[in-house]
């Protein structure tokens, strides 16, 4: 039955999602969306020691267009929040959210009149990353959590509720 | 002209408009009639040198309970550009009507603070030609460092400002502008030369800048207002986060402060190891510098380069403390702890591999026709401006003015060290990134010697007032256990008054204003951030030239948000 009888051990056959989702996976190109102290920390996951492209994912585009993995790194204030909103609305899906560090997540110990208290107030986010600042294995062991997910046909966050 | 000269001579003459204030710290303070204070400053600035304006704020005095007395101080602080002479003024206004006359016209940097100032506190300056809001965003209600301001009353903005406002202000500025055919352009905040938290609106004819309109505040995380609401060992972690590049330095500049309101005085075993890790602060911070200002100007592989060096002295600083950016190493006092025994052994591989990773750099950069083409000549400001803006660090030694807090009000004894001060000529974008270069080769001198000189002893101050009591006594006796629990429910209180002390940071002069009602809360904490100032030269700086100069400017600023907006 199926496609193996006619091309036998020739040709590998897969699923054409399996296919997209293992090439998604691979080759997330982050945006890096970084504000404050953790942006120097994202340098250091992107810089030789850590070398995020072992993951693929070292293609840094700061045009919203050509990402399709928002990392946001770094306290979003009230002000800052208007602006991350439309960056990400600007990206096509499908689209995956990192939050990097305590501020983003949860806004850290600035609970005060200009800080949001976390990006999920505003956009949608697929994994946190605990940490003030979190270390650069923290936001690798977050990159391979979320291309597990992508292999295993999980849908972003963003897009759960349409479908 | 020497320090009781000056002074004197500004007493002698102008001493019918000034009260002296009584300081408990010792600290130059004259208290001003508000009609007073425009005349007052004038002469200060054009007949007694006080060119450099640090910073303008204000106290809200409404919980100190001087009935009877305007609610608001607001504070001047000045120093002539080359010597410590410090002074500073204060003035009252009331509450019904707190104005002032503006002075932006006698300090470029005044501009800034005094939008600051009304934006923190809702104190109007009559004559600003641009009153509006700096920090906080435009559809804010009510100014949040007002002690009736509740900390945790949150406002939303749903539209970015379109700074069209300032634009048409500006365009009105020559006739023809009008008529031209132009476009405007945002660059920012989400820009990868502006580094995540910077936006400017530049109106562009070709790739010419005609007009600029810098915005800043993106990152403003209330420093301040979260400073008031806890101990003063509660602000430590906040200060890591104000120039996240050199968390250290920050630490310094803050325990300094406090301790110097304390009137106790380190350890020379701790100041010691304060100065080593203030200078690999400095080496961290004009790595990033350096490195992204390159990154910007297309040389990716000198970022490589520095921040494999960088992770070396992570790794030494990590073993030290445990954390790789924001240490909170420094405590009031002393340190958290002494240092573990490997790190002379680290800092001195270190001083080894720091050398040459910075001459592979320079290398790499130092004859390439690009990127001198690129930065000589570009981003030029002049001594003046430079000033007047308020300019203090590399920036401004990159103008060919030798000042440098470590030389001229030496701390933790630098005055022992041999090590040069290094300048530059023309103040561009290529003399400011040759400074930060030299710099670090200057840092790896005092380093040496400091490593060289470490003396013996203890860490922390003999004080039962500020240091915890060892851990062995607190579980063993009932006097080290309330100690302690003393200690970290209330901590140090200062003496009521206010007092600034100033270290030269990474980006320049970073001070803090520390407000005390002798309480173990500080009432009011003012950071003197040095690239505030620095950044609102940004505008005229760029206006006139390409937009490729513009981020070949910025770089060499090394504007790091966390300072800029707090």
């Amino acid at each position: 039955m199926g496609l193996e009888e006619t091309v036998g051990q020739s040709a590998l056959t897969t699923k054409i999602d399996a296919v997209l989702n293992w090439g998604r996976k691979n080759s997330l190109w982050p945006l890096p969306f970084g504000t404050a102290c953790c942006a120097i920390e994202f340098m250091g996951v992107v810089a030789s020691p850590f070398d995020i492209s072992r993951f693929g994912a070292e293609v840094v585009r700061f045009s919203p267009r050509q990402s399709d993995l928002l990392m946001v790194a770094g306290t979003i204030t009230h002000k800052q929040a208007v602006i991350l909103k439309r960056i990400y609305h600007q990206m096509a899906e499908p689209k995956w959210v990192l939050a990097m560090g305590a501020c983003a997540s949860a806004g850290a110990f600035y609970d005060n009149y200009c800080t949001l208290q976390g990006i999920d107030q505003i956009i949608p986010v697929d994994v946190y990353i605990p940490g003030c600042p979190p270390r650069p294995e923290a936001v690798l062991h977050a990159v391979v959590e979320l291309q597990k997910r992508i292999q295993n046909g999980e849908k972003p966050k963003g897009m759960q509720g349409a479908a | 002209m020497s320090t009781s000269d000056r002074i004197g001579r500004f007493l002698r003459e102008m001493g019918e408009a000034l009260e002296a204030e009584h300081n408990p710290y010792g600290e130059k303070s004259f208290r001003v009639a508000p009609e007073q204070i425009r005349p007052v400053l004038e002469k200060l600035r054009r007949d007694y040198g006080f060119d450099l304006l640090l910073d303008i704020t204000a106290i809200d005095k409404i919980e100190l309970g001087k009935a009877g007395e305007p609610r608001f101080d607001v504070i001047y602080n000045l120093r002539p550009h080359d010597t410590g002479d410090r002074i500073r003024l204060k003035t009252s206004v009331p509450e019904s009507d707190p104005a002032l006359p503006s002075v932006q016209d006698l300090w470029k940097t005044a501009n800034w603070c005094e939008r600051e100032t009304w934006d923190q506190y809702g104190i109007r300056f009559k004559g600003h030609p641009n009153l509006k809001r700096i920090l906080n965003h435009k559809d804010f209600v009510g100014h949040p460092l007002r002690k009736d301001y509740d900390i945790k009353k949150q406002q939303w903005l749903s539209e970015a400002d379109d700074l069209m406002d300032e634009m048409e202000k500006k365009r009105k500025r020559t006739s023809d502008a009008l008529s031209k055919e132009t476009l405007f352009v945002n660059l920012g905040p989400s820009h990868p030369a502006f580094h995540g938290a910077i936006r400017i609106l530049a109106e562009l004819d070709g790739e010419t800048i005609r007009n600029s309109v810098s915005e800043i505040g993106y990152l403003h995380r209330g420093f301040e207002k979260s400073a008031e609401k806890g101990t003063y060992t509660h602000v430590i972690p906040y200060t890591d986060r104000l120039n996240y590049l050199s968390s250290v330095s920050n630490n310094v500049a803050y325990c300094m402060q406090v301790e110097h309101m304390l009137d106790v005085e380190v350890p020379r075993r701790t100041q010691v190891i304060r100065v080593i890790l203030s200078e690999l602060a400095r080496i961290m911070d004009h790595m990033v510098c350096i490195g992204a200002a390159l990154v910007d100007l297309g040389a990716l592989t000198n970022f490589w380069f520095l921040f494999n060096e960088r992770e070396k002295i992570y790794d030494v600083i990590e073993a030290l403390c445990g954390a790789r950016l924001t240490h909170c190493y420094i405590r009031i006092g002393g340190l958290a702890h002494d240092l573990h025994d490997g790190f002379e052994a680290g800092v001195r591989a270190l001083l080894q591999s720091i050398p040459e990773t910075m001459t592979d750099v320079q290398n790499l950069v130092g004859r390439n026709r690009i990127f001198l083409d690129r930065v000589i000549g570009v981003g030029v400001i002049s001594k003046e401006d430079a000033i007047s803006y308020g300019f203090t660090g590399p920036c401004l030694r990159a103008c060919g003015i030798p000042h440098d807090l470590r030389k001229d009000e030496p701390y933790y004894g630098y005055e022992e060290y041999d090590w040069d001060v290094v300048i530059g000529e023309n103040g561009d974008t290529y003399d400011r990134l040759w400074v930060r270069f030299e710099e670090v080769n200057q840092s790896v001198r005092i380093i040496e010697q400091a490593l060289s000189s470490m003396p013996g002893g203890p860490v922390n101050v003999d004080d039962k007032r500020i240091t915890l009591p060892p851990k062995d006594a607190v579980h063993g006796n009932i006097e080290a256990l309330m100690n302690h629990f003393m200690l970290i429910m209330n901590g140090v209180a200062p003496p009521a008054g206010d007092s600034y002390r100033a270290v030269e940071a990474p980006n320049g002069e970073l001070g803090f204003l520390i407000v005390s009602d002798g309480s173990p809360k500080p009432y009011k904490i003012k950071v003197r951030p040095p690239c505030f100032m620095i950044f609102s030269a940004f505008d005229e700086m760029i206006e006139g030239g390409m937009v490729q100069d513009a981020i070949a400017t910025l770089g060499s600023l090394n504007v790091v948000a966390g300072e800029l907006d707090r």
